[in-house]
């Protein structure tokens, strides 16, 4: 994304972001709430419109681009709908989407993806419940393993660790420490880090619609660093800012 | 059953009845889970001035019927994509206006009355034509047809939209699709429920089955079934006891929602608990 800039009612959200995410990088985006974290990674997927600047997903502008198996969106959270009841299997096999044909019935391949994802989560065993009847926590694991079903390069992650519980943030962090070893890209939205620090290759600190740092990860420091300290103040305030990165572009 | 086969006119009935039980629910499903409930019954409002159209231009209402609900679907579909908070005022003016019109018409048309209508308010299935059944049979086909082609499209479509964007389908077609597909079924359903009472036929059996079911196909599956025999069962009746089709149908298909609302509970309270692993 170069110079992007996205206004939601007419007010300025993010305002003049340049942002390129190389393959095999593990990118997190970090910030404070409300600084437009996830509009920043909807607007480099082309799911909110930009007011200013592009954005492009491997060398295509959103509109044109056609691979859209190359990319594995995982949103913030299970989107329930009017009700309609699905069983876990329905959700994760439905990520395997961007590379099924029309007519063409589920093949081996997609079954076996299938299985694969749901292996991956620790969801197996209960594929045939209700989505409905899940937690929270369960439910991410539930929209990662969509995501893993459709085998993409590049996996982009809507805050997949908030309000998850320790157990399922262990289990995050596992699975994707496995996707970095088979060299896949993410990009990943996150309040705090917790288990999935040490997977951090870079990380973009949002500020007012501004990115105020990027390069590795910043490190707690002090009483943060302890294990068990409970990060519940906004984080902008504290990130080491550096100013070198600033590069507003409006 | 045997004695009311023997009518030429309850036969042709019979298979209308059919179809729509099988039809509208399949397209129900997706667009209860798109939260559109409602939009079966705006449909059914506009298509009441494609009726009053037909019979001022002369022309077979059922056809004109078509042309301006899909018409009315496109519409509403774009105002709920366009609009957030007007959303469903816009909706309520659109339905205001197909009864308005569809009045309106009527009354200009040559020997029309508001009369002339109420056998498309409240269906009139008893007097299906074998012209009007190779119609309804056509519209059938075609509904299930788009379900079968799109299902899997549109069920990520309905689940989440983004998700579906970020898959790379085509979400704008797509929700044009199930508005199109709901005003064809609108038309089919006109006959036999009547324009009032098109939706419940779209909503009920859905709402039926989700009571009973854990998946989104087995949903649909059952409220098939659940449609079929709403409206097999409520024409059958309404055979021998004397009372309109249409309002037999719907109260069938509701007395069979309150059966599952109570089976559904006992059923998930002895189901072995889904304890959190």
């Amino acid at each position: 994304m170069s110079g992007g800039q996205v206004s939601l009612d007419r007010r300025p959200v993010l305002r003049g972001i340049d942002l390129t995410v190389k393959p095999g990088e593990v990118v997190a985006v970090l910030g404070a709430n409300g600084s437009g974290k996830s509009t920043l990674i909807r607007a480099l997927l082309g799911l909110t419109p930009l007011s200013g600047g592009s954005t492009l997903l491997y060398g295509a502008p959103p509109a044109r681009f056609r691979e859209w198996w190359r990319i594995g969106y995982v949103p913030q959270r299970l989107s329930v709908g009017g009700g309609v009841p699905t069983t876990i299997r329905e959700v994760v096999a439905s990520g395997r989407i961007a590379r099924q044909r029309r007519l063409r019935p589920t093949s081996p391949a997609d079954r076996e993806a299938t299985d694969r994802a749901l292996e991956t989560v620790g969801m197996a065993r209960r594929a045939a419940d209700p989505v409905q009847a899940l937690s929270g926590g369960q439910q991410q694991r539930v929209l990662i393993a969509r995501a893993l079903a459709g085998e993409p390069d590049t996996f982009v992650m809507d805050e997949p660790t908030a309000g998850v519980d320790a157990q399922s943030q262990q289990l995050l962090a596992d699975t994707l420490s496995t996707l970095v070893d088979q060299g896949k890209t993410v990009l990943l939205v996150a309040h705090e880090l917790g288990p999935l620090e040490p997977l951090i290759t870079r990380a973009v600190v949002l500020r007012d619609g501004f990115v105020c740092h990027d390069g590795p990860p910043p490190h707690a420091v002090g009483a943060h660093a302890l294990p068990g300290h409970d990060h519940v103040h906004p984080h902008a305030e504290e990130k080491p800012a550096s100013p070198l990165d600033w590069r507003p572009t409006s | 059953m045997i004695d009311l086969l023997q009518f030429d006119f309850m036969q042709r009935a019979l298979i209308a009845a059919l179809l729509v039980g099988l039809a509208a629910p399949a397209i129900g499903t997706f667009i209860v889970q798109r939260r559109l409930a409602l939009l079966g019954d705006g449909i059914g409002h506009v298509a009441l001035t494609g009726v009053a159209l037909g019979f001022l231009t002369g022309t077979a209402p059922v056809l004109t019927a078509v042309a301006v609900s899909v018409l009315g679907a496109v519409a509403i579909e774009l105002v709920h994509a366009r609009g957030r908070t007007s959303g469903d005022v816009a909706l309520a003016l659109l339905f205001y206006g197909g009864i308005a019109g569809g009045v309106l018409l009527i009354s200009l048309a040559p020997g029309g009355s508001n009369a002339t209508l109420m056998s498309y308010l409240f269906g009139s299935i008893s007097s299906v034509s074998t012209q009007d059944v190779w119609v309804i049979g056509l519209l059938a086909a075609a509904v299930l047809g788009m379900v079968a082609f799109f299902g899997r499209e549109l069920y990520v479509l309905c689940q989440d939209e983004e998700v579906a964007r970020a898959s790379g389908l085509p979400v704008r077609f797509l929700s044009l699709l199930i508005a199109v597909t709901a005003a064809l079924t609108v038309v089919i359903a006109m006959r036999v429920v009547g324009l009032l009472l098109v939706s419940a036929l779209m909503v009920v059996p859905v709402a039926t089955s989700q009571q009973l079911t854990r998946g989104f196909r087995s949903t649909m599956a059952l409220s098939m079934l659940f449609g079929m025999i709403s409206t097999v069962g409520g024409l059958t009746s309404s055979f021998y006891i004397e009372v309109p089709p249409g309002a037999i149908i719907v109260i069938v298909a509701l007395a069979g929602f309150v059966l599952a609302l109570g089976l559904g509970r006992f059923v998930r309270r002895s189901r072995p608990q889904e304890s959190s692993p």
